[in-house]
């Protein structure tokens, strides 16, 4: 009687787990999925390129890692946290890479707002270089 | 519906809801550095549109293909902003009726010396 009891009590304690681990992966997809929304909303709503570039990073870097934590914590598993590693680095890797030259083929192009720019140290730069 | 479903749910319509806002500033541009922007956020929203599917189905299968994707996603929009040129200029004139956009410049302006 008492060895089943006790297998009956561990399969409830093993139960409330997985539902707590669920539940926290649900709410790390759901910070994924309203930072995605951010960035939408921020991508229709802001006035020039360099002000969308601003909103498209946080689903790239921030939404992704909660993603895969999500992920990892569902799976249970070591080996799915060892696979995600290399992926969030890369993503932190390449993200500015393609912030940096859009940003400069922006500038360059003159594909922003003017008028919307309170300082612009490089401008300064450019001055003195070419005076 | 459990909690757990409830959560998966509004994930998905919350992703949805952004892949619409992102296809909408894809189409409308309007110069080409928008729409690379755009088109990086949507290919990180599917990444997360795959891990959601993951969580949902409990499996890991397609994480090779979230690996290639935040490796490769860059390219694209590396390639065309070494080639936007100033006969890609937009004149921007849609902002006529952002909100906000008259308060940034009246501030913008009272900083510049």
């Amino acid at each position: 009687m008492s060895v089943g009891a006790v297998g009956v009590e561990a399969v409830d304690v093993e139960a409330v787990d997985v539902g707590a681990v669920d539940v926290v992966a649900g709410v790390l997809l759901v910070i994924g999925a309203l930072l995605t929304l951010a960035a939408g909303v921020g991508l229709v709503r802001f006035p020039d390129a360099l002000s969308r570039m601003h909103a498209a990073a946080k689903p790239q870097v921030l939404g992704l890692i909660c993603v895969l934590l999500a992920v990892a914590l569902e799976s249970g598993s070591w080996l799915t946290l060892l696979f995600i590693a290399p992926i969030v680095v890369l993503q932190l890797i390449t993200t500015p890479m393609a912030a940096h030259m859009i940003g400069r083929a922006g500038y360059r192009t003159k594909n922003y707002r003017r008028s919307l720019i309170v300082s612009d140290e490089l401008q300064d730069d450019i001055d003195r270089a070419q005076s | 519906m459990t909690i757990v479903g409830v959560l998966h749910a509004i994930a998905a319509v919350l992703l949805g809801a952004a892949a619409v806002l992102i296809l909408f500033r894809i189409l409308r541009g309007p110069s080409i550095l928008d729409r690379m922007v755009a088109s990086d956020v949507l290919v990180s929203s599917v990444v997360l549109v795959l891990g959601v599917e993951m969580v949902v189905n409990h499996h890991v299968r397609t994480l090779p293909i979230v690996l290639a994707l935040s490796g490769t996603a860059v390219l694209g929009s590396i390639a065309v902003a070494r080639y936007v040129s100033k006969h890609d200029r937009v004149e921007v004139v849609d902002t006529e009726g952002v909100p906000g956009v008259e308060e940034m410049e009246e501030r913008a302006e009272g900083k510049v010396e």
